[in-house]
């Protein structure tokens, strides 16, 4: 594998890599373009992004998705972390099905969770709302955090845990110094995993969250269905640069913690 | 103190199936609840009777699972598939030489793999809107052509069924290239020195030695690509028009507009049949291939 690659294929390659960029970067580019209707470019702007700023509506949608964003991601860190290390410890009766069931809601389609949640509230009459957004969130964002905390628990050495036990550290010492800090990378993987689907869900959200409770993707779907317009590619730029904020908060995180 | 403490915390150190449940009895309890439950309530609403104003009324049928047979319904269904198939062939075709090319990268490896990984990152909902933005009447891809002089009068990209393939294999071109990059990267070179040695070049030796090793990957990577496909819902609602209806965009309008619940529960349930479907024809063709 270690020659050159054909012309043909490099032309390929490049090709899908502009494919696969190519769209958001041009989006980001015309948050900065002073056409309102026009595909054409008119001059550098920054009106889109002032008019952001008199928009209570998506300033609150944001605060919101944050919020949610938050409160789901410790919620299904906290309880998928559990999950995954009752399934790493121990084979008992169940647990092979428990751990294949996780990717149940992983593969269900979105549209069908979101509407068996919304007849489930409808059925019990629990009003929509931001409640029920948080309970979805954590409900869809828990299996995928069990599942990456969990390949990190196979593979990591147990033998340092066992041997901090012998060595006469009690299991409250043994799990906070030795087996937490080789477990936080995997749960750190997994709480931004949770972070980014839960800042990024539209399907499910759209179904439960009532009119009280616009998360920033609903808002922006509202926008995207009343038709194209400039503050709609400033607002798409921001998500953007927020999950990538994210994400690099938590590469420099990790970079630090293993340096 | 010390003892309530090793009672509480023991099951994080050690073994026993006791505190195993302690620890999984909170997050299994939330998806019962949240996942469960719910796809059970769906599945009673899809033999039910239908309300006069949505919902549903007592009374047992199978009526709502007969109305497939329909010939509208029926056309979506094979759209649905067709559509999720046409994602995962294309996504293949792209995705295999990128694959490739990232497994014999060199230095680069890293950062193209970082560029793979970036969209995942990015709002599956923004990048469904640049498509929007390029294909729409007056956007960027008419605008040049226009500017070209290729074109006289704007051509309709979007709301077709093509906008909708375009939208889906852009979205899900990741997830095949990662699983076959993997299974390439994977790939012992002695193993391809030894094809040169006995004289396989070039396609040959790629026919015959890489793609059978990669063929895990390109099947992880398929049923990546056509489940989330077969379920799609925004794609087909922003990018599509009225003859690129899929199954998801069906059951948001049964449950909307046409205050259907229990045939959008039906066709909730015919979706996840073909999702298991999917499902099942992969473990088979996996386990096939860990025998072979």
């Amino acid at each position: 594998m270690r020659r050159p690659l054909p012309r043909a294929l490099a032309w390929i390659v490049a090709g899908v890599f502009l494919l696969l960029h190519l769209p958001v970067v041009v989006l980001v580019a015309y948050s900065f373009n002073a056409a309102r209707y026009s595909a054409a470019w008119s001059g550098f702007t920054l009106h889109w992004y002032a008019a952001l700023l008199e928009r209570p509506d998506i300033l609150r949608a944001l605060r919101l998705s944050l919020v949610v964003a938050s409160t789901s991601t410790l919620l299904a860190t906290v309880l998928g972390t559990l999950v995954a290390m009752a399934l790493a410890r121990a084979r008992f009766r169940g647990s092979r099905l428990i751990e294949g069931g996780l990717y149940l809601p992983i593969v269900t389609p979105e549209i069908v969770a979101g509407i068996s949640l919304l007849i489930l509230f409808a059925a019990v009459q629990v009003p929509l709302g931001v409640g029920t957004v948080i309970v979805a969130h954590t409900a869809f964002c828990l299996p995928f955090v069990a599942v990456v905390v969990l390949a990190r628990l196979r593979g990591m050495d147990r033998t340092l845990e066992e041997a901090a036990l012998v060595l006469g550290a009690d299991e409250l010492t043994a799990f906070r110094r030795v087996t937490l800090p080789q477990l936080a990378p995997g749960i750190l993987a997994g709480a931004l995993l949770a972070f980014t689907l839960s800042l990024d869900d539209f399907v499910i959200t759209f179904f439960v969250a009532g009119p009280g409770a616009t998360t920033l993707p609903v808002l922006v779907y509202s926008m995207v269905r009343r038709g194209v317009e400039p503050t709609i590619n400033a607002v798409s730029t921001l998500l953007v640069v927020l999950t990538t904020l994210a994400v690099g908060v938590a590469a420099r995180v990790d970079g630090a913690r293993r340096a | 103190m010390t003892g309530l403490r090793r009672r509480l915390l023991g099951p994080l150190v050690r073994r026993p199936a006791a505190g195993s449940w302690a620890l999984l009895t909170p997050g299994l309890l939330w998806l019962l609840l949240f996942f469960a439950v719910p796809l059970a309530v769906l599945l009673g609403y899809s033999v039910m009777q239908r309300g006069t104003y949505g919902g549903v009324a007592p009374g047992f049928t199978l009526e709502h699972y007969r109305r497939f047979s329909d010939p509208i319904y029926l056309s979506i269904v094979w759209r649905t598939l067709w559509i999720a198939l046409a994602t995962t062939v294309l996504c293949l075709l792209l995705g295999y030489p990128v694959a490739y090319a990232i497994a014999r990268a060199g230095r680069w490896r890293a950062a193209l793999l970082f560029l793979v990984i970036l969209p995942f990152w990015t709002s599956f909902l923004v990048r469904t809107y640049a498509m929007i933005v390029l294909l729409r009447g007056s956007g960027v891809v008419n605008t040049l052509l226009a500017a070209l002089g290729l074109t006289a009068t704007p051509l309709e990209l979007l709301y077709t069924p093509g906008a909708v393939l375009a939208g889906l294999v852009y979205g899900y071109l990741p997830f095949m290239i990662l699983p076959i990059y993997a299974s390439l990267e994977r790939i012992d070179l002695d193993l391809l020195d030894a094809a040169e040695a006995l004289g396989a070049r070039g396609p040959a030796r790629f026919r015959r030695v890489i793609l059978p090793l990669s063929l895990p990957g390109v099947a992880a990577g398929s049923l990546l690509v056509f489940i989330p496909a077969l379920g799609a819902f925004l794609t087909p609602d922003l990018l599509g028009g009225a003859k690129s209806m899929m199954l998801g965009n069906l059951v948001q309008n049964q449950f909307g507009p046409a205050r259907n619940w229990p045939f959008g529960s039906a066709v909730s349930f015919a979706l996840m049949g073909v999702v298991f479907v999917a499902l099942l024809v992969w473990l088979r063709v996996r386990d096939a291939e860990e025998r072979a």
